[in-house]
């Protein structure tokens, strides 16, 4: 009996799934891409153009994409307090949202939305709802591969 | 021509992120934790350093690049044994990850949530 109605219910999502996509917009992957593709190739293209200013003056190739890094960290986030970077966001897609760009935003974001849960727990804990996996992922990983060159050093392979 | 390959190598990755988001039903944070990953094994197996000496910033701006910092960082502390690795990574992604926490309590406290317009 109980199998029964699982089975039903199964049907019925799936039944509900097929409904609700032909009225969810069909994204204009064409469009999305060469937009995409665009912006964010001019967007490296611009660090790039900045690095090489830091570098002219006299900064050390690390040191100056740390400063690339930081500006466009402070940009990103000025803008998405500003209330302009969703604007560009909606425009120019993974363009701003796969660099740096998007990173920082993701943390003013939601912490910009809990704002009225405190400055504690609203703003300091949500600016990490996004990033959070972003960073824990990305140095767990990171010391996970650290640990396997550690050890392919100490067994004289590495 | 390094201009022309930051554009074109950071273009394509960003378009990859495009069609992880339009093609899938992958939430952002999905994919820019994917992005980031991708970034950390390619930097494992040693395939990303070569597209950053090509690109220069077209590979280092883009998540992937984080990816690779944290990495290059960790596998570069492995002369100084496991503090080495443990620091090293963090160490290499420093300036980036403090400056958003900082700047970005900042900005959430001193402006107000607007609509998208």
């Amino acid at each position: 009996m109980d199998k029964k109605k699982q089975i039903e219910k199964k049907d019925i999502s799936k039944a509900y799934s097929k409904y609700a996509d032909r009225f969810t917009p069909k994204p204009k992957y064409f469009k999305n891409i060469i937009k995409a593709f665009v912006i964010g190739g001019a967007l490296c293209a611009a660090a790039m153009w900045l690095e090489n200013k830091f570098i002219a003056s006299g900064n050390s190739q690390e040191d100056a994409s740390a400063y690339v890094v930081i500006i466009l960290i402070m940009a990103a986030q000025l803008l998405t307090g500003l209330g302009v970077f969703d604007t560009i966001a909606k425009h120019a897609g993974a363009g701003v949202i796969v660099p740096i760009t998007g990173f920082a935003n993701s943390m003013v974001a939601p912490a910009l939305e809990y704002k009225k849960e405190g400055v504690v727990l609203g703003v300091g804990g949500k600016l990490f709802s996004l990033a959070g996996p972003v960073l824990v992922c990305g140095i767990t990983s990171s010391i996970l591969v650290g640990l396997i060159y550690l050890m392919l050093d100490k067994l004289g392979i590495g | 021509m390094d201009y022309v390959w930051a554009f074109i190598v950071g273009g394509a990755i960003c378009v990859v992120g495009q069609i992880l988001m339009d093609a899938t039903k992958l939430t952002t944070p999905r994919v820019l934790v994917i992005l980031v990953l991708s970034g950390v094994i390619l930097q494992a197996l040693q395939i990303y350093q070569p597209i950053v000496d090509l690109a220069g910033t077209g590979a280092r701006v883009p998540l992937p690049g984080f990816g690779y910092n944290l990495a290059k960082g960790a596998i570069e502390g492995v002369p100084q044994g496991l503090l080495g690795v443990i620091t090293g990574g963090v160490k290499a992604a420093a300036g980036g990850i403090s400056i958003a926490i900082g700047w970005g309590y900042l900005m959430a406290l001193i402006f107000n949530p607007k609509s998208v317009r």
